[in-house]
């Protein structure tokens, strides 16, 4: 059967942790577009509802919100997308979901929706979980009190489903059945003179000539505007005076936010006994067992870090076979194009620059999959707020979020992942930050060069007798990552990233199965959000890097240059050519250009050829190396004859390239310098801009450009060079 | 002795003087403006019972249930929820 869109919006709001998700994937059968609210990184999901017979209308998915007064970009969202204000459409209807296990604060929301004088269909959801925790909530109590139709739903199970889509429609056919007026209003006096005085100065697409309309955004503007607020689109007389109206009542000693919001807590307080069909109890539930254990100081951090552990192992070994096997995949690829073209540059193109690129976007998905399961699964089951409130005490001392903590140790898988993680944290200031230390932490892909740098530079030996140097350099490293990484979250928490202090209100929602086509549905949105946006740019980024590697296409011979590559024969000669053609191609000369500035790190043009195409990803480091030292491109960092090379390579004085200190160095480096433009195209597409990436490359470039030059003009003064 | 009188001779007690499991009604809210309109938004508004559920001595960090829901907050900002100091 085909259904007729009905052309009617219906707007999906509800409070955090009520099951909006999934009842919007039930309501829409999964089917959703995703995209981004205009301007700001909010995630839009909009999709086809079905209601009763074969007609169907459009379902838009609101940010979760406790309220509509805004703050965050998500509250403001959430309140554009209810209130219909610019650049959001006015919904036909809006659809509050509400948690019966919560019922009081979220009727705050579903009262202040009612005051907008849009229709309102409230579901009454995890009334399974309601009637679990021995509590009964009368329906008809309250859908008589709201003037509203209610309905009980239990989304994961499906159960009431039929009854809301019947609902919607009733309401969409007939808007007054959803349409009762607000239910509270401030009386006479102060308060409705306020009402009044802001209510006048409201633009008419705002209130569109309707009074409860005018009066709910009079009310909005009286408590959510104020010179701290981040709004913007508000018109600068609304802003006058609502603050003129608040200086007023603050100088006669009024508190006009307690006079609001008690307003409709003073209706919630009157009706409550009605809507419990029994006494509220105190509840000792299966939350408060867990809770018990989960956040006790030993045991709670005991299983918090296995929880960890396993996230870490699972990015680390679990996401190998797959990584390994998508590189597999496009080398195969590769060689059939190979084979089957004509040797040229456009083969070259398709199997350098083309399957590269794509290869180079795709091999992150093992990761990015398994990380958004588990951080699904803890957000889902209610974990993630128990994370932010074990870690908030050492995170808040850095600056950071509680919730960072998870993006902060995915970042020593990969930052790409990580930076996508960042999206937990409600305020886009704490995911900035976020973003700009996670980059720093040691990710596996600088693990193949520090492994070519130790096993060349750093003979096996131990200190003590027993620690091995090799392996402590490795550990070294990583402690160097983390202590760099948690400083610079201090330092630019208090300086470039600095914000009001703000208090940490976290919901702890009771514990509760996830459900999985949810989560599914989840790991995959996120995943194509990254495909096509961040994808794009890696893409373009890498056939980039193949043209400064690859051009200009037959370079005059240098007379020294030719003399040695006539030298030798056969395959080396190959190599031997290729070298060349690579010291002579843009990135080759770039190399060069920027060995002065490298210099001084005890970096040589060859060393600056290799950090230009780790540019490309830091493990392409040990493969140009491979082709600089005329090894071929299928160098890898066990290479023994690429160890030796670099071990013998000598300066024209005589003293060798690399020293054990030259090995630091570069480590060093590595370890600071963002040598990974997936990470920038990734920061670009979180932020929306490209300051914050150029800021990221910027400062990591510079900290990692003075961190060596302390570490290789200091080990000479010291007289290791 | 008359109750307002009372009151002012009790000393108020924050939430942060509060051991767990104590139940109170909130008496005052202090702090910044949108700090005081989210606790107010989420129920703690002056004469809700108010119960302490637990504190994370390790991380700082207090848990509350308020009109039958859980919230935490830091200790810092525990001191700006006051109590009446007798039940």
């Amino acid at each position: 059967m085909i259904d007729i869109d009905l052309g009617k919006r219906v707007a999906l709001a509800g409070n955090p942790n009520t099951g909006k998700t999934t009842l919007f994937n039930r309501l829409t059968g999964g089917n959703a577009k995703v995209g981004n609210y205009p301007g700001v990184t909010v995630e839009r999901q909009e999709g086809t509802m079905k209601l009763a017979d074969g007609v169907s209308a459009r379902l838009l998915d609101v940010p979760g919100t406790y309220s509509l007064s805004a703050r965050s970009v998500e509250e403001q969202i959430a309140m554009q997308a209810v209130a219909g204000l610019h650049p959001l459409e006015l919904p036909d209807l809006v659809l509050v979901v509400v948690d019966a296990t919560q019922l009081a604060r979220n009727l705050y929301l579903v009262l202040q929706v009612i005051e907008t004088g849009l229709p309102v269909v409230v579901a009454l959801n995890m009334v399974d979980a309601q009637e679990a925790a021995g509590l009964a909530v009368d329906a008809d109590a309250i859908q008589r009190d709201l003037g509203v139709p209610v309905v009980p739903t239990a989304a994961k199970s499906g159960r009431g489903l039929r009854e809301l889509r019947e609902a919607v429609r009733a309401v969409l056919a007939d808007p007054e059945r959803g349409r009762p007026g607000p239910r509270w209003r401030p009386a006479g006096g102060p308060l409705r003179q306020d009402v009044e005085t802001v209510g006048a100065a409201l633009p008419d697409e705002w209130h569109r000539g309707i009074q409860d309309r005018r009066e709910a955004l009079a009310l909005w503007a009286l408590l959510s505007l104020d010179d701290e607020d981040e709004l913007d689109g508000v018109p600068s007389e609304v802003r006058i005076t609502a603050s003129e109206r608040r200086r007023a009542a603050d100088a006669s000693g009024r508190d006009l936010d307690l006079e609001i919001v008690s307003g409709r807590y003073g209706w919630i307080d009157v009706h409550m006994p009605g809507f419990l069909r029994e006494p509220e109890k105190p509840r000792v539930s299966r939350t408060d067992r867990l809770d018990a254990v989960l956040l006790n100081p030993v045991a709670g951090f005991a299983i918090f870090l296995l929880v960890m552990g396993v996230v870490f192992q699972s990015l680390f070994a679990w996401a190998d076979p797959a990584i390994g096997a998508v590189e597999d995949l496009f080398g195969w690829l590769q060689g059939v194009v190979e084979a089957t073209l004509p040797a040229g540059l456009f083969t070259e193109f398709v199997t350098g620059g083309l399957i590269e690129g794509v290869g180079s976007v795709v091999v992150f998905l093992p990761q990015i999959l398994l990380l958004f399961l588990f951080i699904g699964l803890m957000e889902d089951t209610g974990y993630m707020a128990r994370v932010a409130y074990l870690m908030d005490r050492v995170m808040r001392a850095l600056g950071l979020h509680g919730r960072a903590f998870v993006p902060m140790m995915s970042g020593f898988a990969c930052a790409i992942p990580a930076i996508l993680a960042t999206r937990t944290m409600e305020r886009s200031r704490d995911r900035l930050l976020t973003m700009m230390v996670v980059p720093l932490m040691t990710c596996s892909a600088r693990l193949p060069v520090y492994t070519l740098v130790i096993a060349a530079l750093f003979p096996p030996s131990e200190v003590f007798g027993f620690l091995p140097v090799q392996g402590m350099l490795m550990v070294a490293m990583y402690v160097f990552s983390v202590v760099v990484a948690l400083a610079a979250a201090a330092v630019l928490g208090r300086t470039v990233l600095r914000g009001p202090r703000v208090p940490l209100l976290l919901e702890m929602p009771a514990y509760r199965l996830p459900h999985g086509p949810s989560l599914l549905r989840m790991m995959w949105t996120r995943t194509r959000t990254f495909l096509t946006e961040a994808g794009t740019v890696i893409l373009v980024c890498t056939i980039g890097m193949w043209l400064l590697l690859t051009f200009p296409r037959e370079p005059a011979p240098e007379a020294g240059a030719a003399a040695s590559v006539e030298a030798v024969a056969g395959a080396d000669a190959d190599a031997a050519r290729e070298a060349e053609r690579l010291r002579q191609s843009y990135g080759g000369r770039l190399g060069r250009f920027i060995e002065p500035v490298i210099e001084p790190l005890g970096f040589d043009w060859k060393m600056g050829v290799g950090l230009i195409g780790a540019f490309a990803a830091r493990e392409v480091f040990v493969s140009t190396m491979g082709v600089v030292y005329g090894f071929g491109e299928d160098t890898d960092e066990e290479s023994v004859s690429l160890r030796e090379k670099i071990r013998s390579e000598t300066r024209t004085d005589g003293r060798p390239v690399y020293s054990p200190l030259v090995g630091l160095s570069l480590m060093v480096f590595f370890a600071l310098a963002c040598q990974c433009m997936s990470t920038l195209a990734v920061v670009r597409r979180e932020t929306r801009t490209w300051r914050w990436p150029l800021f990221l490359f910027t400062y990591m470039t510079a900290l990692a450009w003075i961190a060596s030059f302390v570490v290789y003009q200091g080990g000479r003064l010291l007289g290791l060079g | 002795m008359r109750p307002g009188l009372n009151r002012m001779l009790a000393p108020m007690r924050n939430l942060d003087q509060l051991s767990a499991g104590e139940r109170r009604v909130l008496e005052r809210l202090g702090g910044g403006r949108a700090f005081r309109r989210r606790l107010m938004e989420l129920g703690l508004l002056p004469g809700t019972p108010v119960r302490l559920v637990r504190r994370a001595d390790v991380g700082g960090v207090l848990e509350i249930e308020v009109r039958g829901s859980r919230l935490s907050l830091r200790r810092g900002e525990a001191r700006e929820l006051w109590f009446e100091a007798a039940s």
